[in-house]
């Protein structure tokens, strides 16, 4: 056992720190801290300059812009980039399709998009959920069928979130109605969301923002060399998908700086010595420091680059802790919570009024990603084989 | 930063693990130990001393092996996980404790020894009625000069303290602050009242008057030490519960497994197994900050108070959530003496008591919360 960082490391977190808060432009940080919603052009430009100095994807494959970090280096850069305010990486292109490609695509899938992805001059969306498949995702219907060099797809996604910015959309769609298993009938395709056939329409959130839209395909012709992988394999590759998604999916290091920020709002408002303000914080920063050790426990245990099934307790309790502290925040906001539309004219201050929007936004956190029941399934079965 | 055990300690784990399996692997058996008197087996207490787990943390010059909180934090794990009921953390962790710390060399080698050799048993008298896990003692006082003091007052709860052979005592003294004195078990106007806990561990109410003690080093304020000593009692009770709360769950997850009802298994129902899921999510995270913790007392002792209050607010609200759980999964058998599941909450609960339960730690902690942002492991 070895409580300190490694000189090594400890180096690796001061270079990065130094990046972070020097390299990626102010303007973008601020919004960050602010918790605003980032424009495209925002995300394109942050992660272009985090790729261009090698810091997008470097848990991918080095031949592809990895770096071959440990797992501390990972959770390391992880944590310094939230903690400087520094949008991560597009989840969809570096964590989601990116791996999957890397791992099951053909060579020439990979040259053609993951360099492109890494940049982020492509923009992916996600095109998993549908509106009979949430939480039981294999029993998604949207349909591919073979016909000549082509799959013609039709059906509907949902759930696609900033699927308005989306350039190409990586789906699982159904090529084989009649597998005994409904798991086995699945493949991973990759289209073009120019392509004719495919609409993106807007869903309205409960914070008055459009963050998630409808997909619809209404034969959507799609090249057979984008299929990712092998024919109905595709259950396999969105596991694997999920499994990565699980790990970054607990922003504990953006929920420790909203609540040192939080700190601060409890002070312009006067509660921080209110012993029932205090005791907020006191559970909700152990929590947090408990839940961030058991990161670094869990970093140190996925050596082989599978996801411990662990992940699953950072998915749960990390977004159990993001919407708490979400929720102290618009409590300390009182009645200017409320004043959530008023726009920079009020006297309110955007603290407050951002609060009520980013606690009713922060509800999806313990729904996406598989649910935090979905969650509570794989800890009773997978590692307590209840 | 690492998380992993290096071969020694895994080595003493399994060691320890045997040793206690031996006479608690069968709880029947914990059962009858408990049930009688001193509350603990002599037997066991002579096997750790032979096999060198009394002597822990001590110099090898003061007759102990010269290991670290590390150590000692996997001893207290496994005691745990079988409610052993030996007074390794009263004894070695807080006596012991204070005694390298503050005591002569002479008193070092003799009293350090004599625990480490398994020949003596000792503990801490520092709780006082109505006290709150402070530092400070108020309610015992000290009179004297030089070598000759004599204390009188009263020590509550002590474990322990009927069987302990000699005595770490906290006293107010005549110009302020705290002293510790060493007091034989045979002193005259040393009045010892033990009783058992819900537990089966032991404690007493401790009576002096006029009582003879000798100061450990010099009569001087130690308050400094007795606190650096509780929060170092905390971090190891800490690991102590950890490994009491891995067996109350996995106990629990069998139970769920094998007892039927309306025809199936319980773990068909997913009521149940989706609480012994967010019990293991309390257990992975309360296994973090102690091990943390654990570290910290280890390497930056100088932090350890602050590292103690984070890992004793996160196993009280663990303890509470597991240990309750526990028996509510369970149904009637739970709360009956005979199963071992309600022992494992009734220690939990004591822990906390004994060493501070959740309102203190917080309370301690919002005391703070104000003078920084964030709280950074790596730093």
């Amino acid at each position: 056992m070895r409580l300190r960082l490694s000189d090594e490391d400890a180096t690796f977190r001061a270079e990065l720190r130094e990046f972070f808060t020097t390299k990626v432009p102010q303007q973008i940080r601020d919004t960050v801290a602010a918790r605003r919603h980032l424009t495209r052009e925002q995300l394109v430009e942050s992660q272009r300059i985090l790729n261009a100095a090698g810091l997008a994807v470097p848990h991918w494959p080095v031949e592809w812009g990895g770096r071959g970090w440990t797992e501390l280096q990972r959770h390391i850069w992880h944590e310094e980039m939230q903690r400087a305010c520094v949008p991560p990486p597009l989840a969809f292109n570096a964590s989601m399709v990116g791996p999957v490609i890397a791992t099951f695509g053909s060579q020439a899938q990979k040259e053609r998009f993951l360099p492109a992805t890494a940049n982020l001059d492509i923009w992916w969306s996600q095109g998993f959920s549908e509106p009979d498949a949430g939480s039981d995702l294999a029993s998604l219907r949207t349909t591919a069928v073979r016909d000549g060099d082509e799959f013609v797809v039709n059906g509907q996604k949902t759930w696609t979130t900033l699927g308005q910015y989306g350039d190409w959309i990586f789906c699982l769609v159904r090529t084989d109605p009649d597998a005994p298993k409904k798991q086995q009938g699945i493949s991973f395709l990759l289209i073009d969301m120019t392509s004719p056939g495919l609409e993106v329409r807007p869903i309205q959130l409960i914070d008055g923002g459009r963050e998630v839209n409808e997909v619809w395909f209404t034969n959507v012709r799609v090249p057979v060399e984008n299929l990712v992988g092998e024919l109905n394999h595709g259950w396999d590759y969105a596991k694997f998908l999920l499994g990565n998604e699980r790990v970054g999916v607990a922003p504990v290091g953006a929920s420790k700086r909203v609540l040192a920020d939080a700190k601060d709002w409890a002070r312009s408002v006067d509660l921080l010595g209110d012993p029932l303000v205090a005791t907020r914080f006191v559970e909700l920063e152990n929590e947090l420091l408990a839940l961030e050790l058991t990161a670094l426990r869990v970093a140190a245990n996925s050596a082989d680059g599978k996801p411990d099934p662990a992940s699953s307790v950072l998915k749960l309790r990390g977004t159990q802790l993001q919407q708490d502290v979400s929720e102290l925040a618009m409590d300390l906001a009182g009645p200017d919570a409320a004043a959530s539309f008023a726009g920079d004219r009020s006297e309110a201050p955007e603290w407050a009024r951002m609060s009520t929007p980013v606690y009713l936004n922060l509800r999806k956190a313990s729904i996406y990603g598989g649910s935090n029941e979905i969650q509570r399934q794989i800890i009773a079965k997978t590692i307590l084989g209840l | 930063m690492d998380f992993t055990y290096d071969a020694e300690p895994v080595a003493l784990r399994d060691a320890v693990r045997a040793l206690l399996g031996k006479t608690y692997g069968d709880y029947e058996n914990r059962r009858r130990i408990v049930a009688a008197e001193p509350g603990f087996d002599e037997d066991v207490w002579r096997r750790l001393a032979e096999m060198g787990v009394l002597g822990l943390p001590f110099d090898e010059a003061d007759g102990g092996s010269g290991a670290g909180p590390v150590e000692v934090a996997v001893v207290a794990q496994e005691l745990g996980r079988v409610l052993a009921p030996e007074p390794f953390v009263s004894a070695v962790v807080e006596a012991g404790g204070l005694v390298a710390a503050v005591g002569t060399a002479a008193q070092r080698a003799e009293v350090l020894g004599s625990l480490s050799a398994g020949e003596r048993v000792l503990t801490l008298a520092h709780a006082e009625p109505g006290s709150r896990w402070v530092a400070p003692a108020a309610a015992v006082v000290a009179t004297g000069q030089g070598d000759r003091w004599v204390l009188s007052g009263t020590k509550e709860p002590v474990v322990h303290g009927a069987r302990a052979d000699q005595l770490v005592v906290s006293a107010a003294l005549p110009d302020g602050g705290t002293g510790l004195f060493l007091v034989d078990g045979s002193a005259a106007g040393l009045r010892r009242e033990g009783y058992p806990l819900v537990d089966g561990g032991r404690a007493a109410r401790v009576t002096f008057d006029g009582t003879p003690a000798q100061p450990l080093g010099e009569a001087v304020d130690r308050t400094a030490e007795i606190e650096r000593v509780l929060a170092a009692a905390r971090v190891i009770s800490a690991n102590e519960a950890l490994g009491t709360m891995d067996v109350a769950l996995d106990t629990t997850v069998g139970y769920l497994k094998s007892r039927k009802q309306f025809g199936v298994t319980l773990n068909h129902f997913q009521a149940l197994t989706f609480r012994a899921a967010d019990m293991y999510v309390s257990l992975e995270t309360a296994r973090s900050l102690v091990a943390w913790a654990s570290m910290v007392l280890a390497e930056d002792p100088d932090q350890v108070v602050d590292a103690a209050d984070r890992a004793g607010l996160k196993v009280a609200r663990a303890g509470r959530h597991i240990g309750q759980e526990a028996i509510q999964l369970h149904g009637g058998i739970g709360m009956t003496a005979e199963y071992s599941i309600g022992a494992y909450t009734a220690h939990l609960t004591t822990l906390e008591q004994l060493h501070g339960n959740g309102h203190r730690h917080a309370s301690a902690l919002a005391a703070t919360v104000a003078d920084h942002g964030e709280v950074d492991p790596l730093a």
